[in-house]
């Protein structure tokens, strides 16, 4: 009889790398006692494909399309994270319409973001039915992005000194729409989530992130503004031209799992207002105005309201192959849907980066996993693993 | 049904020995073909009503709006490999599915479907049918022992752990049901559901006699612990597909997986056909009369065609209203995430019980005034 004796022992369970609920690969070696966690171990590494060195051997533009991969589900923020940072070593400048169509559009990847967030999470809490009312807003909203970029994912649309292409068309009137329609699907999810008695009962209480625990492990993002970290980049260090949007960053007390979720949720409708506001102050207005206005005007001056430098696209167009920004190094930091992403440069004066460092927000996530699991039963790893809001490929990169 | 089956015979001319002899196998196969087809239409309807609910389609590929679908993944389990890994322990690991399936094969025997048609009539088959129904959870806590996983384990014993916390509150609800009967006779719990509450044109509805009224609290209770009976969300604790991969099925396939599967959908149906039986009339029809009977008697006066109407009727009255209980499981399905095991312990203890007991104390005091009035 080859059937192993489990009682009174601990079992060593293996969650992953292939498991319905661990979103992708991740393995979690856990030995458990009856159903109550004792300790878990994470085993990443799984989805390692070398990005930062992969850089050294590529030029800056080769390398570009690569960093959207550092996490498929929020391509926009990577992209802008290494777009700052060889801009800020290279000295470019920036045109304000560009700023603004990476505003809007990285607004719009927070929001399929989260709600790729909310369907993983009601999954793995058993909840089948908001995955199918999400994925239909996302769907909306990567229309918007393939119309834009000509992808669903991973857009590579971002350029050094400012975005590849300008707004489509009828693209700004359709977004505009789209932001008018969406806070009433919030409304939805929440009806069907917020209130559910067995979904409060899951997570409320569950996965208590403390602010020192939060503070030990550098977590950022909706995960300590859910422990009532008031810390947002978009606020406290604004990029891009978030100084010129009023927005409000959401708080929670608790730091427990449902807080996590209220703060995504409330994230996801500021997000909105963000970009309804950002697609009224844009340079240039509407793409069809704009060309109108500049063919008939076609002055050239720098501070021209419809052919001056902030309507442009890019600040200056660069030789792919000759690119070579001084020497230097900086760090830029993005506030992404999953916390701080940081992205570090350094650059020896050739057309290839010397390195290229990427800190990302789910490996501290995941570092943090094991205490907060520790002691709890084996159903809270779901509510607790999924309101973190871990990307596979972000950790190992 | 023994009788009527008996008297078929003899008009088709063949002797009354072979059908005493053919009498159980004949009837059962009957059912077992009525079950198949009731678990491929529920399944489809399943996924019908979740993809309205949820802003989709359903399967809609295979014959007219995908009628065929169920059948065609049917072929599918059976065509399947039939994996068994290494350490598995064999006897019990092919054992297991027929330990779940089986006895729900045997319950649907004792459901009055109509007045005549209940293969057998017992007079404790309110108890037989809970005794087998907790059989099931053996087969499932074997499957998930036998199959040497840690999910399937997993599994099984929350299962177990499970089936303690709510079968009690269950019984104590269906006590109440006894109390109001009189009986533990299913067909006798149907017909003492009959009369309305007094005579006249409206309150002679069937619909103020049934066991819903006085026992509300206890169609609540008895509700939520058949959901929990047959592991469906929000209690599938043990086959809990985003912790346990697929739990105590995890490494069954093709025709030992489809018995987990059908045993789960017969359980899905036989425990709404229960729950119509004890607290919502059964067969019977709301209204004080069979609608088919008060149509055609003016104009059919043959009173065996008429016979045949009213079992028609019967028949439709429960399908009707089994479907319209499945509706609801499926909508809590679509609505609700799932429990966690201890949640689910401890609402079955500390509030289910409670409220079953109490219900059993309403129910009591009901019957006795009623009995009281009555004479």
């Amino acid at each position: 009889m080859a059937l192993e004796s489990t009682l009174n022992k601990e079992m060593i369970i293996n969650v992953g790398p292939q498991h319905p609920s661990t979103h992708g690969v991740l393995r979690l070696v856990m030995t458990l006692e009856g159903e109550i966690i004792k300790d878990t171990k994470p085993v990443i590494g799984y989805l390692h494909r070398g990005l930062e060195k992969l850089a050294e051997s590529r030029n800056y533009f080769q390398y570009l399309p690569m960093v959207d991969r550092v996490d498929y589900l929020s391509s926009f923020f990577c992209s802008a994270a290494f777009c700052y940072a060889v801009e800020s070593i290279a000295g470019l400048k920036v045109p304000k319409r560009a700023e603004y169509i990476r505003l809007i559009t990285m607004e719009f990847n927070r929001i399929t973001s989260h709600l790729m967030w909310l369907t993983a999470f009601l999954l793995d809490l058993g909840a089948t039915t908001p995955m199918f009312y999400a994925f239909r807003e996302r769907e909306d909203i990567v229309k918007l992005f393939e119309e834009l970029t000509g992808q669903r994912m991973m857009y590579n649309f971002y350029t050094f000194g400012g975005v590849k292409k300008d707004l489509p068309e009828g693209w700004m009137t359709k977004a505009v729409d789209l932001c008018k329609s969406m806070p009433k699907m919030f409304d939805e999810y929440e009806a069907i989530i917020t209130k559910n008695p067995i979904f409060m009962e899951r997570t409320k209480g569950v996965g208590v992130l403390t602010q020192k625990m939060a503070a030990d492990y550098a977590i950022t993002g909706a995960n300590i503004r859910g422990s009532g970290i008031d810390f947002d980049l978009r606020k406290t260090n604004p990029y891009s031209v978030y100084d010129e949007i009023d927005f409000k960053t959401h708080l929670a007390e608790n730091g427990d799992s449902y807080d996590r979720y209220m703060v995504r949720i409330a994230e996801m409708r500021e997000s909105v207002k963000i970009i309804e506001q950002a697609l009224k102050q844009i340079p240039g207005g509407t793409p069809e105005r704009l060309k109108v206005k500049s063919v008939n005007c076609g002055c050239k001056k720098e501070d021209c309201e419809f052919c001056g430098f902030d309507v442009q696209l890019v600040g200056k167009k660069l030789n792919a192959a000759v690119f070579k920004p001084p020497v230097g190094e900086v760090i830029s930091m993005i506030e992404a849907p999953r916390g701080v992403i940081t992205c570090y440069v350094v650059s020896d004066g050739t057309n290839k980066p010397y390195r290229v460092k990427w800190r990302t927000p789910s490996f501290s996530s995941v570092q943090l996993l094991p205490e907060l699991i520790k002691g709890k039963n084996y159903s809270d790893l779901m509510p607790i693993f999924g309101s973190l809001d871990v990307v596979l490929p972000e950790v190992d990169r | 049904m023994h009788d009527i089956y008996i008297e078929i015979f003899n008009k088709l001319g063949i002797p009354t020995v072979l059908a005493e002899i053919t009498w159980p196998v004949i009837p059962f196969i009957f059912v077992a073909i009525l079950l198949i087809l009731v678990v491929i239409f529920l399944v489809l309807m399943e996924r019908k009503v979740l993809a309205w609910l949820t802003v989709r389609k359903g399967p809609n590929r295979v014959g007219p709006f995908g009628f065929f679908q169920t059948i065609a993944d049917a072929i599918k389990l059976l065509c399947k490999e039939d994996i068994m890994s290494k350490d598995t322990n064999k006897i019990l690991f092919t054992l297991a599915p027929m330990i779940v399936f089986a006895p729900i094969m045997i319950i649907y025997g004792l459901m009055p479907f109509t007045e005549k048609f209940v293969a057998i009539n017992l007079a404790a088959g309110l108890f037989l049918v809970f005794a087998l129904s907790s059989i099931t959870t053996v087969g499932i806590v074997l499957a998930g022992w036998a199959s040497n996983n840690k999910y399937s384990l997993l599994g099984g014993m929350r299962s177990a752990a499970q089936a303690i916390s709510y079968e009690i509150p269950l019984v104590i609800a269906v006590l109440s049901i006894a109390v109001l009967a009189g009986t533990l006779n299913l067909s006798d719990i149907v017909i003492a559901q009959a009369g309305g509450f007094s005579d006249g044109a409206f309150f002679s509805w069937n619909v103020f006699s049934w066991n819903i009224i006085p026992a509300f609290i206890g169609f609540v209770v008895f509700f939520i612990c058949s959901i929990a009976e047959v592991n469906r969300i929000p209690f599938d604790l043990p086959e809990a597909e985003s912790e346990l991969v697929s739990g105590y099925n995890t490494e069954y396939s093709g025709m030992k997986f489809a018995l987990f599967f059908l045993a789960e959908y017969a359980a899905m149906f036989i425990m709404s056909v229960l729950i119509v039986t004890l607290f919502l009339g059964g067969y019977l029809s709301p209204f004080s009369d069979y609608l088919s009977v008060t149509l055609f008697q003016n104009i059919i006066h043959n009173q065996n065609i008429l016979y045949i109407f009213m079992h028609i009727e019967q028949g439709f009255w429960l399908i009707a209203k089994t479907y319209f209980v499945i509706f609801i499981i499926i909508w809590i399905r679509a609505t609700l995430p799932r429990l966690r095991a201890d949640q689910l312990m401890s609402f079955a203890w500390k509030f289910l019980l409670p409220l079953s007991l109490v219900n059993l104390t309403i129910v009591a005091v009901f019957k006795y005034f009623s009995t009281l009035m009555n004479g």
